[in-house]
This record gives C-alpha cells, structure tokens and sequence, in this order.
C-alpha cells in the first residue's frame, strides 16, 4: 500500500463533493426533462390522446396465412384448403365467461377439448382479439346459432380455411394431418407468427415442414362498435401465404402399393437410388387423416386405438423388425471390402454349422446342405452357412462398422419426425444394453440378419438404395421442391450425397449385383417365381425372419402357411433395372408365410406400376427379350412354399423376444 | 459455542430494533414510494389482493434485510467486496452454461426459488470498482481507468450475452458512475464519450434483431402495430389522456381494457400516469429525486473513498431506472425491460434495492463526525 501514502484524503473528498454536485445537477436536468416530456403529452397533446382513448376502437386484427399446399411428383393435389365456418369469441365483450359458455353449449354443443384450448388461447391472446371456441361448424349448427346470436354478445360465426385430404387414407402416413391448436402448442409456437390461426401440423410432411407450410400473418386496422362487432376495414395488409410442397412421391404408386397388401399388416417403402428422393412409402393399416383435422371423436379414435393391426402406426418408418436373410448381399459386400472374400471363394454347406470348438449348431438353409457355393451363389440361395462363416471370419466389430456405412442402427435423415433408429448388432450396443458380454454366437446369426439386429423398412429400403446406387449416399427424401404462390415456379431441394461412396470396388458391386440378379432368375434363386415377363433386369433377395424362438417341435412339422404366417415376418428387397438401377425398393409384410412368396409379389406390382408410370420403357437399360413360351415359366402360386425356399433361421434362445 | 452465537445473534437483532441506524428522510422517502407502489399496483391489477399482498410481503422482507445490513459496516462490507463481485460473476457463468428461462436464459432454478444473478451485480459491480479505486490516488489515470472498464466489462458482457440489454446497461451505468465520481479528469471523459460514440455503429451490428427492431420501431412506432410499435402507442395514449389532473385512481382505462401491456410490470408507470395526472407524475418524479438527492447528501457525508463512491453510484445509478422506465412510458427511450423502482411489481427488483438502500444506510452510519 505504498500509493496510499500519496493520497489526499482532503482533496478527494472536495473533488468527490464537486462531482456529486455536478452529478445530481445533470440528473435534476434529465429529470426535468423527463417532466417536460410528460408535460408535452398531459397537457399539449392531451386531447389528441383523450380523444384517441375514447375512439380507442380501432384495432389490428391479424389475417393468418393460407397454408401451402401439398402436390404429388406430378401435381396431384394431396392436401387441399377449403372453406369452412367456426364459433369465435372477443373476450373484451363477454362478461361473465363460463356463464356464457355454459348458454352457448346448450345452442351449438362444446367439448372438452374445444374447452380447454379456448381456456388456453383467452390467457395468450389480448382481451380484444377473438378467440376460436369451436371449428367446423355444421349448417345446423350455424343456423341454430344464428337464431340465438342476439343472445350473445362477443361470439360470431367466422368464415376461415380448413385442410382436406383428396386421397385420404394412401398418405395418411407421409402427408400426415393437422390438428387444432392445443394448450401444448400454444406454449410452443411463436405468438405473432400464429395470431388468427387455427391449426397447426401433427404429424408426416404437414409436421416436418410446418415452417415452410405456414406463412407470415397479415393484419388490417378495423373499426368496431362498442359491442366489438367490425364496422369496417380501414386498411389491409395481405398475409404472405406459406409455401406449396412437392413431393417426391407418385401418388399413382403409391396407392398401387397400398392396394397390393390388400390390408394385411405390413409396409413398403420405393427409394431412387440415383437421388434418395421416395417414390413410394406405405403402411398398412392406414386412416383417415380427415377425422383428426377438426378434431376427431372419440368413437372413431377409440376404433383407431383399439384395432389390433395399429393403423395409426407408421411400420415404414417407426417399426423394427429383424431384417434377416436380406441383409446378406450387404454382408457378402462387407466380406468383399474388407478384402475376407473373394467372389470366387467357396463354401462347404452340409446343413449344420459350428463354432470351432462348440457344440450348439447353426442351421442351414437346406437339411443337409447346398454343397460348395461361391458369394453369388450364396445370395441366390440364401445359403446361411456361408454367411455364418463370413461373419466370424471378419468378426463383430469389422462387420458393424461396415454395415453402419448404410444407416442401420441410427436414423437414416429422412425429412420426417419420430424416425426408430433400429438396431445394428456391435459390442458397443450391447454394452450399453446388457451386463453380458459379446459370444461368438452372435456374431454368426449376426451374418443372417437375426439377433439383435432391427432395421425399419426404410431403413431397409435405404440401404438397399444406396447399394444400388454403386454406395452412394443420399438421404431419403419426399418434399423435392417447393413453391411460393400459384403460378412460380418449382424451386428444387437439393439433396447433394450425404458422403463419398461407401464401396471402393468397383468389381465387389458387380459380384453382389450378379448375386441378387441370381435371386431372380438363376435356377435355384429363391424369387425366381418374379421373373416372368419384367421387361427389364431386376435383383433382389428375400427374408424370412422368426417373431420366436422355437420352443416346440411343432416348427419342424408344421407346414401349415397361417402358422407360418403367425410366427414369420416376410422381406422381400429388389431393385431395377440391375444394370443401370433407377429404383429400389423394400417390402415388409408383419405376418408373412415366407419372403420370397408373400412379399415377392408385392414387390413386382410395385415394379410393374413404376415402370408403366415411366412409360413403359427406361433410358440407359439394356431391355430383355419378350418371353416366349419355352423361356416363359409359369409364376409358382404365391401361397405355396416349396421345399428350396429358405429356411428361417432361430435367434438364439435367449427369451421369447420377438 | 452455540450459546455464545445464540447471545450475540439476539444482542444484534436488540440492536437493530432498539437503534436502527437508518436515515430518517431516506427511510420515509423509501416509505413513501412503496405505498404509492402498493396503491398503484392495486389499481393496475385491476383490484387483485394477492398481488397487492404478495408484493408487501416483499417490501416486508426488503426492509428486514434492510435493516440488517445497515448493522454491517461498510469496512467489513469493503473487506468482503472481491469475494460478493467474484461469486456474482461466477454465478453469471453457472447461468449462461445451465440457466433457463425463456428466450433469453437468465434465471437459474435454485429448487423453491427462481433466481435472476445479474440481479446481483446491480450492488457488487458499484461495490467492486468503489473497492479497487478506495486505495488508489484519485483522480485515476488510464492504467485504473482501464482496470475498471475490464471489471465493468466482463459481467456486463455476459449479462448482455443472455440477452438481457436492459440489465446490462444499469450494471454498467453502476459501475461508470463510481468511477465519474472518483474525479476522473473531464477530458478523459470527454475521450471515453468520443470513443463510445464511435462505437455505436459496431454495437449495433452485435445487437439481436428484436432489439434493433425495438430501436427502429421508437422512430416509427406505427410500422408495428402487431408487436412493439403497439406498446409505444398505447402507452402515450394512456399518459396524454391523463391530462393534468388524471382520471382518477382506478379509473385507467388504457389497462383496463387491456390495450396497455405489461401493466403491472414495466408499464405500470402508465397507469400511474393515467390516474393521477402531471400533477402525480411530478410529485412522484420530485420523490425520487429527493432520494436520489439524499443518497448522494450521505455520499458526501460518508468516511472514506469506498463508502463516498458506493453510495454515490447507488444513489446515481437509481436515477438510471426511473429515467429509463420513464423514457420508455413517455415514448423517448425504446422498449427496455427495466422496471420503475418500488413501484413496477416484481420481487426480485425490488428486495435487491432495498438490499442496496442497507447498504446506504450503512454507510450513513459510520458518516464522518461534524467537529
């Protein structure tokens, strides 16, 4: 403290007193003009101000936008706005609030929910801007309200846009829905941008995209009588509207889709490999989306909810299934890349596999074996054998990192919320999920797709895609462009690569391709019932994954297609044109007897309907020769298996986990 | 042990109430304001008794704490002064990594109680720099001068970081404030100024949209009748229908219809200005000047540079909030949450003040004695 022996106690304390002086004379300053300021209002422009809080009668209301609309690839209206009429209240005039409600549910009857978002809304929105109590009105209840509207004060009847869906139930579970405005979203959502609207998106594209769909609000200055109703519209300024979406899908096969899984549980999703864009994304069971716009009842919701077969669960992209023998190609792939295989590499089937040194066995596609098979054999008849050696050759670890190239085991990015992750077999998941550490044994049943392994069907169909498209990466996509107003023009969305190639062969691809072509028409292919009169190469592989572990003997004895059918999920994946692939596509059906037989056929109505969409004819694809009747071989009935369809293979007994 | 603290707590508490060192003309200043405050936001909380209630309590617990403090003397109080600063900066980083709040963060959950920290600094930051320039020679040089700044700057930057620009600026306003009264020369004033203004433009470019919006909708409040612009004109309405004499109390109704927003917050100042007229605006206006005047009485008044330099920022940087709030109702200054003091509802404001007249009343206290 050497420097305080300097200080002038004396003299900073004078200078402090100087200061303060000064201070509090700059603020006596301010402060008066402050008054003045005051004054100037009170006095000077005192009447403009009385007059104009008197005349205080003229008010912003705000115009909300109309909501973009939503098109197919080739501009198929999917969701439509349309007029519609519904109850609103102006607090500022009313009263006594539950007495009026309690009048007014007596004239046009309130549920709880309109209660309860009404009660939200009154405490956001300023006294004097009208609230919605009820929508969609029906005639009667406009009339019956129209009788009565003397009674009440405050509560009109309001002309506004409601949101349609032409073709309902196909898009129930891409386009998705809006739905009311709810005590939770009014929470949520930004207060000025959501003045004067009604609904908001709940789920599919109507979610995802909301920022895009909803516009900017507009407002005109109005001039309203002393009960609060408008006299009239002093200025306007128009609403920007929000933006239309195209999507990428074609609505024509997507309903195609639909209708070829003639209500069983299942779902199918169609990706172009070339650009990720989805072309066609099913579920079945669906809804109608229409029921939840204006608030459904609880009747049809309860018959929702209540059906065993879910329909307001989206399989494609929120279910989880064991992707089983389709997963093979990749896993052949894998063993290619890592430089474990080469294509000509063979393999001894005899119908039992065994870890060295263990006794449990692995069981082979055939009872006794498919003899010595190469990779593309392997595909064509699903030999497990070779995968089971392939995957404890590479190990877990190389076999994971590898298959994480294609999305599995996390989301794959598609433009929709609430996307399941799935489930990629490796250490680290199970480390995180279970106490027990990794067995050998699940590395080999990791080979054939079961286990732990989970995958979506769009998942699934990614994969595939991006196997298809030489392992280029795109992330799924369904909105392709949007549009401001009517008449602009499409604006794209791009969707560059999500990264570079994940195949660094060129030759590994056309092995697996060769492969999955096999599948198809090689003479033990397991779908070779699909080949006949495709105009165009196709390549693909079924699956056939057991819900169950077998418990009983009853597995080996019962050939019986309905209890196959209870205890299988059927897979089957395929893509076309196999030498220059344009699309790809993976279906899944819940209870299918076999991949190839139940899920085949789907697939190639899928295939069909694309190809006639295209024309009938595809650039850059070497076209088959027209059947004749030597080459010509008869489909195989699809309900019937036969003895070389593959045999699904038993997760290991660790639990009745499906 | 215990028996001893026990004797001395209650010979303290005897102390506080059988002498309490309090300034009487602050003391019924102070008075004064919180009833106007009580009667005020009676009116404006269109008659509702719980928030009437609610905000006696707090000026119930303001003044205990008051009271207690004004027992701490500013010796001890200086002693403490780097630990108080350097929690309340600490706290301010424990926010911006964990706070909530919404839009801006500025609110950290203490479990029962919702706690605003930069409320804090509004006292340790005039505290803090009064600690750093008592043992230095006055008037400071640029090597203090620059000390300062760097204590004033890095709270007030991570305060103006949550965003809370209102707050930022009275911490700030504190902090300067006890260095303009520690003598600081007028041409280094002048400098700083100059310096400052050439910043602006570069502020502004820092500044969040909906604070330029605000700034920008003062100069032509009807181009935003949905948002701000709203609340501008509104307020003049509700302060030039008041005219002179006002409508009376209770018979705002700007704010009871609902037209005035915030009217028990930040806005209240309006309704004041409604029912009670220039008349009450002046009156309420010449009240706090009296205070702030008192304050600065005590300042000179005070023993040492510390106690000098705190009470003079305190009492300089009250001034601050009336001008601010005021400006905002009469349509000067742009939209800025900062509350009118003693009257604006809000706990957090009006116990920390009440903490910081303690203070006031300390340093009151241990005044210099007249030979």
């Amino acid at each position: 403290m050497k420097r305080r022996s300097i200080k002038d106690a004396r003299g900073e304390g004078a200078l402090f007193r100087r200061r303060a002086l000064v201070g509090f004379a700059l603020i006596v300053v301010s402060l008066g003009l402050l008054m003045a300021r005051f004054a100037y209002l009170q006095v000077v422009r005192h009447d403009e101000f009385v007059t104009r809080s008197q005349n205080n009668r003229v008010k912003p209301r705000a115009i909300p936008p109309a909501r973009g609309l939503i098109y197919d690839r080739n501009g198929v209206l999917l969701a439509d706005n349309v007029p519609a009429f519904r109850l609103e209240v102006v607090p500022e005039q009313v009263k006594d609030m539950p007495a009026l409600l309690a009048q007014l549910g007596r004239v046009v009857p309130l549920d709880h929910d309109d209660l309860d978002a009404f009660a939200k809304q009154l405490k956001q929105n300023r006294r004097f801007e009208s609230v919605p109590l009820k929508m969609h009105l029906t005639e009667d209840e406009i009339d019956r309200f129209a009788v009565n509207r003397w009674r009440f004060p405050g509560v009109d009847v309001v002309p506004y846009l409601t949101r349609r869906y032409p073709l309902g139930e196909a898009f129930a579970h891409v386009v998705g829905y809006v739905g009311r405005i709810d005590a939770d979203d009014v929470d949520r959502l930004d207060p000025v941008r959501y003045k004067g609207t009604s609904h908001v998106g709940r789920s599919g594209v109507e979610r995802s995209y909301e920022n895009t769909l909803h516009g900017q609000p507009g407002y005109e200055l109005v001039e309203v009588n002393a009960d609060g109703r408008t006299q009239r519209v002093l200025e306007t300024h128009a609403p920007t509207p929000g933006s239309n979406l195209y999507l990428s899908i074609d609505s024509r096969l997507q309903r195609a889709a639909e209708a070829a899984f003639e209500g069983r549980p299942g779902a199918a999703v169609a990706i172009d490999p070339r650009n990720g864009q989805v072309l066609a994304m099913v579920s079945v069971p669906t809804f109608d989306p229409n029921l939840f716009v204006n608030g459904i009842s609880q009747v049809d919701y309860n018959a929702l909810t209540h059906n065993p077969d879910k329909p307001l669960y989206n399989r494609a992209l929120r279910g989880v299934y064991p992707p089983g023998s389709t997963v093979k190609p990749l896993v052949g792939l894998a063993g290619l890349e890592t430089g474990f295989r080469k294509p000509q590499d063979t393999v001894f089937s005899n119908g039992v596999f065994y870890i060295p040194g263990q006794s449990r066995g692995y069981r082979d596609d055939v009872r006794g074996g498919s003899g010595r098979v190469n990779l593309m054999q392997a595909i064509e008849q699903s030999v497990n054998t070779y995968f089971y050696k392939l995957a404890l050759d590479m190990g877990i670890d190389r076999l994971s990192s590898y298959m994480a190239k294609f999305s599995f085991g996390r989301p794959t990015g598609i433009d929709l919320i609430g996307e399941a992750s799935g489930v990629l077999p490796s250490r680290a998941w199970k480390a995180a999920h279970s106490r027990e550490p990794w067995y050998p044994g699940e590395t080999v049943i990791a080979g054939i797709g079961q286990g732990y392994w989970a995958v979506t069907p769009l998942q699934l169909a990614h994969a595939i895609a991006t196997f298809a498209g030489h392992g280029i990466p795109y992330e799924p996509r369904l909105v392709m462009a949007t549009q401001q107003g009517m008449d602009a023009p499409r604006k794209p969305l791009p969707n560059p690569p999500s990264g570079p190639s994940v195949i660094a062969n060129p030759a590994d691809w056309d092995a697996v391709n060769q492969g999955m072509q096999m599948v198809i028409y090689g003479a033990k292919g397991t779908g070779r019932a699909l080949s006949a009169g495709f105009p165009y190469l196709m390549a693909g592989k079924s699956g056939t994954a057991e819900r169950f572990s077998r418990t009983t003997s009853a597995y080996d004895t019962n050939r019986n297609t309905a209890y196959l059918a209870s205890r299988h999920r059927a897979w089957f994946v395929a893509y076309a044109p196999a030498d220059n692939p344009q699309i790809a596509v993976a279906v899944l059906l819940e209870s299918g007897a076999w991949g190839a037989s139940a899920s085949g056929p789907i697939v190639r109505k899928i295939l069909d309907v694309w190809l006639a969409e295209q024309g009938g004819v595809l650039a850059g694809a070497t076209r088959l020769p027209a059947p004749t009747a030597a080459t010509a071989r008869p489909p195989l009935p699809a309900t019937t298996p036969t003895d070389d369809e593959e045999d699904p293979v038993a997760p290991l007994p660790q639990g009745d986990t499906p | 042990m215990i028996e001893v603290l026990y004797v001395r707590g209650r010979r303290f508490l005897r102390r506080i109430m059988t002498r309490p060192r309090i300034d009487l003309p602050l003391a019924t200043g102070l008075l004064l304001l919180a009833f106007i405050g009580l009667v005020t936001l009676y009116s404006a909380g269109d008659g509702n008794l719980a928030l009437v209630g609610g905000q006696a309590g707090r000026f119930v617990l303001g003044g205990a704490l008051l009271l207690l403090i004004s027992r701490i003397p500013p010796q001890v109080l200086r002693s403490w002064t780097p630990w108080l600063y350097a929690g309340s900066t600490a706290l301010l980083v424990v926010v911006a990594v964990l706070g909530e709040g919404r839009g801006s963060i500025r609110w950290l959950d203490l479990g029962v109680m919702r706690f605003q920290p930069s409320e804090l600094l509004k006292l340790t930051m005039p505290m803090m720099v009064a600690w750093y320039l008592h043992p230095r020679r006055l008037p400071p040089g640029w090597g203090d001068i620059a000390m300062v700044g760097l204590l004033i700057a890095i709270p007030a930057g991570l305060i103006a970081e949550q965003p809370d620009l209102g707050t930022a600026l009275l911490v700030t306003a504190a902090g300067t404030f006890a260095l303009f009264l520690s003598g600081m020369a007028w041409w280094r004033i002048g400098v700083l100024l100059a310096a400052v203004g050439g910043m602006i433009p570069v502020a502004w470019h820092f500044l969040h949209q909906y604070q330029r919006d605000r700034v920008l909708t003062l100069l032509n409040p009807e181009s935003d009748p949905l948002g701000n612009g709203w609340h501008i004109i509104q307020s003049q309405i509700a302060v030039g229908s008041g005219g002179i004499f006002g409508k009376g109390w209770q018979h705002s109704t700007q704010s009871r219809l609902d037209f005035l927003p915030e009217h028990t917050t930040d806005f209240i100042f309006a309704v004041f200005s409604e029912e009670f007229g220039l008349v009450g605006v002046i009156a309420l206006i010449t009240l706090y000047a009296f205070i702030i005047g008192r304050c600065l009485w005590i300042a000179m008044e005070a023993r040492e540079t510390y106690s000098r330099l705190l009470a003079g920022a305190i009492g300089m940087s009250f001034f601050v909030y009336v001008f601010v709030n005021g400006g905002m109702i009469a349509g000067m200054l742009p939209v800025v949450g900062v509350p009118l003091p003693l009257i604006s509802y809000g706990g957090t404001s009006a116990v920390s003040l009440l903490v910081a007249f303690g203070v006031l009343m300390s340093i009151h206290a241990n005044r210099k004695r007249h030979a």
